[in-house]
């Protein structure tokens, strides 16, 4: 570059006079923000969430106490005991997850041979104290019941792919 | 008045310094406002990653991998993925090499954007940040539709990937891509030229490039330096001879053309990412081998020997024959590498994590002695920290 393109660069500041005229088209951009409680970002049917316990249509759970996710939980989170129930089938009579441990890596959806433990789409659940965090088989269960719709739209939507 | 002299003054830059980068603490001995001596203090984001890992089967260890380096934790499994398989001695399908090689370069420009944008706020520059992040919010959303998960995706595993993505995924994907572009050139129109960006950077911390291999530099650092190596050219593993690209190279290494090499990779890898879409193939994506690769989960609802091999697969996992193996690639802060001894059993007996940020850290002294306090910070952010990977 010549001196004099150089200097007339230098003093008349062009590249900040173009730095700034960009700032300036970017505040006819759409806005990047989210006015986050009442708007949220768009989360795929793969999301990997909040776990929930399903249940069937006729209201049987479906967990068989295989204990699969018990054994691929890296993070050993899982915690079940299990007993024939009166009927002779085989249930669960505690089904823990602590929230804290679980790193969301989803092995336990994926390893889960009857699709009762998943991975819902819920990301709201903070709490305030460590004890809430720790669901135990009503709360998991409870889960499964209250997003039950969601989490069977997305695995029809997945079935392909699984 | 009588003379006075006066020692040298330490302070501590981190570990709760805003541009430390993470969990750095950094002693400096200053003279004035000069550095003296940088003593980088580090472990204290240490996990023991290396140890679990030998009490995880291969599968469980995956996500420990996205929890190194997590500004680009895709790239990290990659590493682990290789190694295992060529353990294992199998053979990926071409889609799943494709789908690897495509995350990977999405990962590298998540990588690098977050780099640069953090760079550009460590220097002055506050809006290069909100651009930058703007972009890189996208490129988490199509790991989240591919993996499930926007940061921990724990989506390449041994054997192939964990689920076939979508057209739709590879579509938008295409859009965004041919967008891309645009937004560099406007990322560019802001720091490039810009003299309060040049005052900061240029001829900051400059490495030669015998220095740079002395200090064990890879990725960017080493390039920037004017040595011509890239893992994905020197050695390619997946599909990456396959497809074409460059190698962009700087000359001084200093802060400047460290950031210039790494705006150059990202156009780069927009080539990558568009000759991928191009030339994916359909056919499976994981190794037909239920053995490694659980099967799928309709096969696994009928038929009896696949919900063996499934249960199997989820309980004990796979043993991996005894041997040792090295196996890296080309992460976007350099060469990040996975040593694995393998006794035959299920778990690893032993797995070393070579960590890029790990070996640029420690030229941190040798590129800081005397210069100014200022422009510690400018040094350190080029150099691309990030401590999940070094403390691991």
């Amino acid at each position: 570059m010549s001196l004099v393109t150089n200097s007339v660069r230098s003093w008349f500041l062009t590249e900040l006079a173009s730095g700034m005229s960009i700032i300036f088209k970017h505040m006819f951009h759409n806005k990047a923000t989210l006015n986050y409680p009442y708007e949220k970002g768009a989360i795929s049917s793969r999301f990997r969430g909040e776990h929930a316990l399903r249940r069937y249509a006729n209201g049987e759970e479906r967990c068989i106490a295989c204990k699969l996710c018990e054994a691929v939980c890296p993070a050993l989170a899982i915690t079940i005991e299990a007993e024939p129930r009166d009927d002779g089938s085989r249930r669960t009579t505690r089904y823990d997850i602590d929230m804290l441990k679980c790193i969301y890596c989803g092995f336990c959806q994926e390893a889960c041979p009857v699709d009762a433990i998943v991975e819902g789409p819920n990301f709201e659940f903070a709490a305030e104290t460590r004890e809430e965090l720790y669901y135990n088989k009503e709360k998991l269960l409870a889960n499964g019941d209250r997003w039950e719709k969601e989490i069977a739209e997305n695995l029809s939507r997945e079935a392909a792919y699984r | 008045m009588s003379e006075r002299f006066i020692d040298n003054y330490t302070i501590n830059f981190g570990p709760q310094h805003p541009a430390a980068h993470g969990v750095l603490r950094l002693v400096l001995e200053m003279d004035g406002e000069i550095v003296e001596r940088a003593d980088p203090h580090i472990g204290l984001l240490h996990r023991g990653t290396e140890k679990l890992i030998e009490h995880k089967t291969f599968l469980q260890s995956v996500p420990y991998f996205d929890r190194l380096d997590y500004s680009c934790p895709i790239n990290q499994e990659h590493a682990f993925a290789l190694a295992v398989e060529s353990l294992l001695d199998c053979e990926v399908p071409k889609r799943a090499q494709y789908i690897r090689v495509l995350f990977s370069e999405i990962g590298r420009i998540g990588n690098h954007l977050l780099n640069l944008s953090a760079m550009a706020l460590d220097v002055g520059a506050m809006t290069p940040y909100f651009y930058g992040f703007d972009e890189r919010e996208e490129l988490m959303q199509f790991q989240e539709r591919a993996s499930g998960a926007r940061l921990h995706s724990a989506y390449i595993r041994p054997g192939g990937v964990a689920i076939d993505i979508p057209d739709q995924l590879l579509k938008d994907i295409y859009t965004w891509n041919n967008r891309f572009p645009k937004f560099i050139d406007d990322f560019e129109g802001l720091l490039t030229e810009n003299r309060i960006f040049k005052q900061r950077t240029v001829d900051v911390a400059p490495v030669t490039a015998e220095d740079a291999l002395d200090w064990g530099f890879t990725g960017p650092m080493l390039r920037a330096a004017g040595v011509v190596w890239d893992l994905r050219k020197n050695q390619p593993y997946e599909v990456y001879n396959e497809l074409d690209f460059d190698i962009p190279v700087g000359k001084t290494g200093d802060c400047y053309e460290r950031y210039l090499v790494r705006v150059q990779e990202m156009r780069q890898c927009v080539r990558i990412i568009n000759q991928c879409i191009e030339k994916i193939p359909d056919g499976p994506i994981k190794v037909d081998d239920n053995k490694i690769a659980p099967p799928k989960r309709e096969e696994m609802k009928k038929s009896m020997e696949a919900l063996i091999h499934h249960f199997k697969l989820y309980t004990e996992g796979y043993h991996v024959p005894a041997g040792e193996v090295y196996r890296c690639v080309e992460a976007p802060k350099g060469e990040f590498g996975v040593y694995l001894v393998t006794d035959g059993s299920n778990k690893p007996y032993r797995c070393k994590i070579r960590a890029p940020g790990f070996a640029h850290l420690q030229a941190m002294d040798y590129t800081s002695r005397g210069t100014m306090l200022a422009d510690t910070v400018a040094n350190l952010a080029s150099m691309d920290i990030v401590f999940g990977e070094i403390d691991r």
